[in-house]
């Protein structure tokens, strides 16, 4: 599914917001790596988040922005109710007993 | 173009917003219980709340020619105090007559912890029990994509809920699909920097399509706009979708969704300017 404009279009609309936003992030890394202490921000998760992201974006399809989402978010663990059951902390709702 | 917004805070926005946001075509809002930027002391603290968004709100909103919905709950930050939360439960159907409101909400998690998981089954019981529509609120940021996925677990394992009357709110890029796929409705919100933007709103629209979707402001006391509504409304016209498109989302949607409930009673513009 896509809108109703062609390539062209879009193009033509996002060209100059895109290059806008390609500086933003360039600038902000380049004041990053001026500051002291740079190499304790290197080992930070969530610049390393930021660098997957940008070899994200230099890929191709239609998923990107849902992908890199992902490398933003925690892991989701299908066992999570087992879990939370383990430790007592999840009680069986009794849907006739008043709250 | 007459839009709804179908959440947005309005007791953390002053008159002047209603008056701008009539002026820019809504003629509706609904109004879910959130936390108040601090923890309330006890249940006679949420009391006062509810009275503020069943019979203030609806008043204040009128001024401007705008209809008020809302929604009740203990949200996921304050679900943390279990004992306080269960108190809140248990006072809620005291208000769940009055009119205009639509349900329980919103319920959800923040932080995706046992307390909030307690807490929003009692939630989803409660609207269970009531037969009452529910509104979900999805955590943040790199919380969202977990906790969007541990709600609709436990929605799905209770058998009284049926996935056409709870509308999973905030879904984006990644969560979107686990929203629509179980047939959930689903709204994105316009919130700067944290949320959506119009343009990946309507992204996102030109991916999903426009059946069981929504937007809104979710206009609150933080940095957030309470006209977001017209910011995508424009995006989807410079895009050049068409006008019945557009109107299906920001009108036809919410309405379809909001007339599940019983109180859901709604003039619509046209004959309301008829009446005048």
């Amino acid at each position: 599914m896509s809108g109703p404009m062609t390539s062209i279009q879009v193009f033509e609309q996002v060209f100059l917001q895109t290059r806008a936003k390609v500086l933003e992030v360039a600038a902000s890394l380049d004041r990053l790596a001026r500051t002291e202490g740079f190499e304790a921000v290197q080992s930070d998760s969530r610049y390393q988040q930021l660098r997957q992201s940008l070899e994200v974006l230099l890929g191709s399809g239609t998923n990107r922005a849902a992908t890199i989402q992902q490398i933003f978010s925690d892991p989701y663990d299908p066992a999570w109710v087992s879990r939370f059951q383990a430790t007592g902390e999840r009680p069986e709702l009794n849907p006739t007993a008043p709250h | 173009m007459y839009y709804i917004d179908p959440h947005i805070h309005m007791v953390s926005r002053v008159t002047d917003d209603y008056e701008k946001m009539a002026r820019m075509g809504c003629v509706a809002i609904s109004e879910p219980a959130f936390w108040a930027g601090f923890d309330r002391g006890s249940v006679e603290g949420f009391r006062d709340y509810f009275r503020q968004l069943t019979e203030f709100e609806p008043k204040r909103a009128g001024w401007s020619g705008i209809q008020h919905f809302t929604w009740l709950c203990i949200n996921a930050k304050e679900a943390e105090n279990v004992s306080l939360s269960r108190e809140v439960i248990a006072m809620i159907p005291e208000f769940l007559d009055r009119p205009g409101v639509l349900g329980i909400g919103e319920i959800g998690l923040n932080k995706n912890t046992k307390n909030e998981s307690i807490v929003f089954r009692e939630q989803v019981d409660l609207a269970a029990r009531y037969n009452e529509l529910i509104l979900i609120h999805t955590p943040h940021l790199q919380d969202k994509l977990k906790g969007t996925r541990m709600i609709v677990d436990m929605l799905l394992e209770d058998s009284r809920i049926k996935p056409e009357r709870v509308l999973i709110d905030h879904v984006e890029e990644h969560t979107v699909g686990f929203a629509k796929d179980k047939g959930f409705w689903c709204a994105m919100t316009l919130y700067p920097v944290t949320k959506c933007t119009p343009s990946r709103a309507a992204d996102i629209i030109e991916e999903w399509g426009d059946d069981r979707i929504m937007v809104n402001s979710a206009g609150d006391w933080g940095p957030s706009n309470p006209i977001a509504v017209p910011d995508f409304i424009q995006e989807m016209r410079r895009r050049g979708h068409s006008e019945a498109k557009i109107r299906k989302i920001v009108y036809e949607n919410p309405l379809e969704f909001f007339r599940q409930s019983k109180r859901f009673q709604f003039t619509p513009p046209e004959s309301a300017r008829r009446v005048q």
